[in-house]
């Protein structure tokens, strides 16, 4: 009998047994909203803001194109580059980029990729007149200046 | 004694938690929930050497506007600040003949952007941008005037109606082959 009451008086612990499954559940959230940057930007890449925005349709079509001064001036001076996958290239190398991001599609979606310029806003237009007459060249004309959302003042 | 023995001891499953926190920690972490935002464009087709250009006979249906290379904007053939480029390619627009030096018809109205190799991305970007708040800022008065509608909420045969017959956005950029000379 004294045992019973002694156990009244306890409190009772707080259930921890399900904490895992809501733990494995936040987890499984951003597993699958992760996206693991592949190519670490080596340029500076501050997007200018803009109102007249829109979002891109499909992120598997949408291929990226990085241009800015080098975050690395020491070593790649201060003039604006073009980084296409993981490195500095020159424009003779965006047709075949264009390629061969086309080559990794499937075939009837190949005319639908929209390729996103991520220019730097300190950047000069003279590398982006160049990369846009590259893309035209390569009959890749849908294009996306990216920029950030600013609010109407 | 001998059921005590085949008793299967329990998996500890206190540190199950800690362990999928140091998970949950590393994808938050890593975690870039990116949405790509921005101005959408088509750029035109290469021009076919073997076509002769077309050539707009009424000069008054075009609106030039330049950027130079200290930023500098001349619309209409005077420096504007970014700030009065909405209104004026609006106005111009707009303009159905009214005034004998801009478009006729907003049919017929071209925006002409030149840029210098010089010219900050950020101001191109921001001309590009106004000209299509200008547009925008058309097509919604366009809306709610006509269809008593917001221009959002329109149904896909009426915002084509305005976007390709009357107010269909025409920005036209200078070919970049030769120097430019300021």
């Amino acid at each position: 009998m004294a045992k019973f009451s002694k156990k009244k008086k306890e409190q009772p612990a707080i259930q921890t047994s399900s904490l895992p499954d809501i733990v494995f559940m936040l987890l499984f959230f951003f597993m699958v909203a992760t996206v693991i940057r592949q190519n670490p930007l080596q340029v500076r890449n501050k997007l200018p803001n803009a109102t007249e925005i829109t979002k891109i349709e499909s992120k598997s079509l949408t291929e990226y194109i990085y241009i800015g001064a080098p975050k690395n001036t020491a070593a790649y001076g201060d003039a604006a580059r073009i980084q296409l996958n993981d490195a500095f290239k020159n424009k003779e190398d965006v047709i075949p980029f264009v390629e061969e991001k086309r080559q990794e599609k499937e075939p009837k979606l190949r005319n639908k990729i929209t390729f996103s310029l991520k220019v730097d806003y300190e950047t000069k237009m003279g590398i982006v007149t160049d990369v846009k007459q590259e893309l035209r060249k390569a009959e890749a004309l849908k294009i996306l200046y990216s920029a950030r959302q600013r609010l109407e003042n | 004694m001998a059921s005590k023995k085949r008793d299967v001891p329990e998996i500890p499953s206190g540190a199950m938690a800690d362990i999928a926190f140091l998970l949950l920690i590393f994808f938050l972490v890593t975690t870039t929930i990116e949405a790509d935002k921005g101005i959408k464009n088509t750029l035109p087709p290469m021009p076919d050497p073997t076509v002769e250009p077309q050539i707009v006979n009424n000069n008054n249906n075009i609106l030039f506007v330049k950027i130079n290379r200290a930023d500098q904007i001349l619309a209409d053939g005077k420096i504007i600040e970014i700030g009065e480029l909405r209104q004026l390619c609006k106005d111009f627009i707009d303009n159905n003949g009214v005034n004998p030096d801009w478009s006729e018809s907003p049919q017929k109205a071209i925006i002409s952007l030149k840029n210098d190799v010089l010219t900050s991305y950020d101001m191109y970007l921001q001309v590009q941008n106004e000209m299509r708040a200008a547009y925008r800022e058309l097509r919604e008065a366009y809306s709610l005037e006509t269809y008593d509608t917001r221009y959002d909420l329109l149904d896909d045969e009426k915002l084509n109606e305005i976007n390709k017959n009357v107010y269909r956005m025409m920005i036209s950029e200078a070919e970049p082959n030769v120097s430019v000379v300021n």
